[in-house]
Parts: C-alpha cells; structure tokens; sequence
C-alpha cells in the first residue's frame, strides 16, 4: 500500500540523487528540478557542473548585491562561477557533451522506458510551440543519463512505461531513475529497483507502475 | 589601414537584402545583440530567415523583429521564454515557419558552415521525430544523422571588447553562440560595449579574430536586465 509510506518531495528526490555523484565527476543538471541536486552536493565535494551556455564550473545563485548579469545558466538564472570554473562558446559546450565527456546528465522527464527511452521534450501536439533546447544533445551525449521525475504523473498515471508514448528525446540511454518513490536501474531485463523509500513494498511500487519491476540482485 | 568600425546603425546595417539568413547571437537576453536588431528592424529588410537559440521575450529585442512581420522563418532550439508572447502570436497564426533544432546540433550546424564543412553525423536526435526526412547511417554500431550545416548572410554579435581589426572578447557567459555565428555568415556585424586600441587586447584572450568581424560599432548600454 502507498499509504503506508512516505513519498519523498521533489526536493529530496534531488538531495538522494546527490548522494550518489562521486566527487570528481563532471555533471549536466537539466533545467527545472534537477537543478535543484547541486543544492545538495556539499562544496567540499568537488563536483563540477556544467551550463551548456558555455559555463563549466558553475556555482550556487549569487548573493542579490553581488550578481554578474552577464552570467546566467541554461534555465536563465543568474549563477556564480566557482575558482577554476570556465567560458566557452556553445560549439565547444555542446562537442563536450557531444564528444562523450560529462560523466552524468540529470534530466526530467514525461516518461521513461524499460529500454532506456526518454520522452521530456514538448511538441506542437501540446498548447504551445514545440521547444527542446538541448535535451537531445545531453541525452544522447553523456556517458550516463540519470532521470528525476514523480513515479506517477499529477494524474496517476505511470511515467515509468513499457514504451514511450510521448515524443521520444532519446533511444536506449536512460541508466537509473529516481523517483518519490524509489532508485531504479535499466538493465537489459527492464526497470532493476535498488531501493524503495521505507514501509514501501515491490508489490505496491508495482500497482502504480506500468512497466514491470523487479527487485536487483544484491 | 584596416578599420572595421562604423560610426552609425545606417553603415552597419547597409546592405543587407530581402530574404537574408541572419544568424542572431545569445542565449536568451544575453549576448543578444539588441542595438543591432533594432538597426536591422530600421533598416527594413524583409522574409528574413532568422537563426537564434531562442524567440525573444515580451516585444523588445528579437520579439521586436518578429513583430514587424518581416521573419518568415525562425530556425531555433527553443522558442520559449518567460514571456514569448510575439513569437507564440506569431506561430499559433501560421505567420511564421518554425524549424526546432536540438541546440548542440545548432551550434555544430553553424561551426561547420564556417568551418568549411558541408555536413556532419552525431547520435543527437536518433530515433525521433527531429530525425525524420534525414539520413540515418550506422557508424562502428551506433546510429547517426546526417545534419547539414547552416550558414548566415549576415550575422548579428554582441561582444564585450572589440579594436579597429574587428578582434573580440566576451563576457562570462554572453559569449554563448557569438563567436560561433561570428565565423559562419558573409558579412559579420558586431555591437561591442567598449573599443579599444589596437593592441590594447591581450592577444590570449581574443576569442574572435578579426579574419571573421567585417563591421564594428560600438554600443555601450551597461548590464542586460533581463535574462
């Protein structure tokens, strides 16, 4: 039963998916609430994040009375740069993601597949103008793809899905999903749960999800 | 001796036709030449294609230009801001061809046109709709598009620093896509928020030779208040 447990917020979805980017990596936060993981990785820890506006070594939101207006992140808010952070224009931003050279991107998302598929971008077939900025590039690019998203949409219906049936960004690259609910891996035989958040069964995980779960061999 | 600047919007502006491609630098508000597309709203040239990773907010800057009709096609990665009021008017009447680009795709289309190569392959968009109509081709196993490059007639640039040589530099993160359109169209126009004497660049970190910058002028406005 879900009333049993204790869904995590959006927010502690992102302070679980921090825990698990090991220092030295370098890491592509999508817009919106993956944003939200640098948050919580603690400086000490050297993780550096990229802006594919140009920016490597992007820091935290600056202080009001200390903002350069001339640095913005890919969700166009002011940031900072960290010491030994970088500009470069955005052919040289994307070949680096492109090229295979972020260890991990982060992204939101609609739906994911059980092999792998992402669809997070939006088409004329919603309200407004289609727009996908560089979800494509991330996803197809980064050594690893990381999902946060809700197990469920606002509606109840799964996001974890057999197959996409929303506009697919990418094919095959999605590697583990956090969700309010749990960490799962795509593998080979489908969605691998790692975890689940505590007084939550495999049973009641799977009532609310689509695709077929299995528990990871220890 | 070589001198690049201009001293008014008419000489910058002169010269650019009906049915241009001009390649628009920024990313949102910043980097975003907006002295010069109020020039080239002045100046009048119309069915305009116009390349720019976004679609302008409210109806200053790139929602200007759209507004006065004369952009028949905007080829963009994403045509959204917080407040993309002209361009959604715009696109929801049918007044204007939309063609939605992944934004690394974009970037590596207009790097290529001034790079001299006609085409390229990357794994960005495989396996959706961005993908149709385009030659698919598998490379040591993994699937790639044939993306062609996007050269500009024109390109409009927002630089931080620039000399009589048309050299730039940039500020934090307004380089974005400027020093990419920069090497990509016929005739290269650049506002600049200081000029400064030849050799007054530190030649280390000049991120636009002047081989690419054909007229300079210079627009000191201060700091973007929007992003």
């Amino acid at each position: 039963m879900l009333s049993a447990c204790t869904p995590l917020t959006r927010r502690e979805i992102a302070a679980r998916l921090a825990r698990d980017i090991p220092e030295g990596w370098y890491v592509n936060l999508g817009i919106g609430a993956p944003l939200q993981v640098a948050d919580y990785v603690p400086a000490e820890r050297e993780v550096i994040f990229q802006s594919e506006n140009g920016v490597l070594g992007m820091g935290p939101a600056p202080e009001p009375d200390k903002i350069n207006r001339w640095l913005i992140n890919a969700g166009k808010q002011y940031v900072t740069l960290r010491s030994g952070g970088s500009y470069m224009h955005h052919a040289d931003s994307f070949a680096l993601i492109r090229g295979g050279h972020l260890d991990l991107c982060v992204l939101g998302a609609f739906q994911v597949a059980e092999n792998g598929d992402i669809a997070n971008w939006t088409t004329a077939e919603n309200d407004a103008a289609p727009a996908v900025g560089g979800a494509m590039d991330l996803a197809a690019g980064a050594r690893q793809l990381w999902v946060l998203m809700e197990q469920q949409t606002k509606t109840g219906e799964s996001r974890l899905v057999r197959r996409c049936s929303y506009p697919l960004t990418a094919i095959g690259c999605v590697k583990r999903v956090y969700t309010n609910l749990a960490v799962l891996d795509v593998t080979d035989q489908g969605f691998a749960v790692r975890e689940m958040v505590q007084g939550l069964t495999l049973e009641a995980l799977q009532q609310v999800t689509d695709a077929p779960l299995h528990m990871m061999k220890k | 001796m070589i001198d690049k600047i201009v001293h008014t919007m008419a000489e910058a502006m002169a010269g650019i036709r009906d049915g241009s491609v001009v390649l628009i630098g920024g990313f949102g508000s910043i980097g975003q030449p907006n002295a010069l597309i109020a020039g080239l709203i002045e100046q009048g040239a119309k069915d305009l294609t116009v390349v720019a990773n976004n679609s302008g907010v409210g109806h200053v800057g790139m929602a200007a230009l759209l507004e006065t009709g004369r952009v028949r096609k905007i080829v963009c990665s994403f045509p959204r801001t917080a407040d993309p009021v002209v361009f959604e008017a715009l696109w929801r009447a049918g007044r204007i061809e939309l063609e939605i680009v992944p934004q690394g795709t974009m970037a590596e289309r207009i790097r290529a046109a001034g790079a001299g190569i006609p085409a390229f392959y990357t794994a960005t968009a495989v396996g959706t709709k961005l993908a149709e109509g385009k030659e698919e081709r598998e490379i040591n196993g993994r699937k790639y598009l044939l993306e062609e490059s996007l050269p500009g007639d024109v390109a409009l640039v927002e630089a931080w620093e620039a000399d009589r040589w048309g050299n730039l530099t940039y500020r934090s993160s307004a380089r974005n896509f400027n020093p990419v359109m920069a090497t990509a169209a016929k005739l290269t126009i650049v506002q600049t928020q200081h000029i400064v004497e030849l050799g007054a660049l530190d030649p280390e970190k000049i991120a636009t030779p002047g081989i690419y910058v054909h007229r300079v002028l210079h627009v000191p406005y201060g700091d973007p208040m929007v992003t």
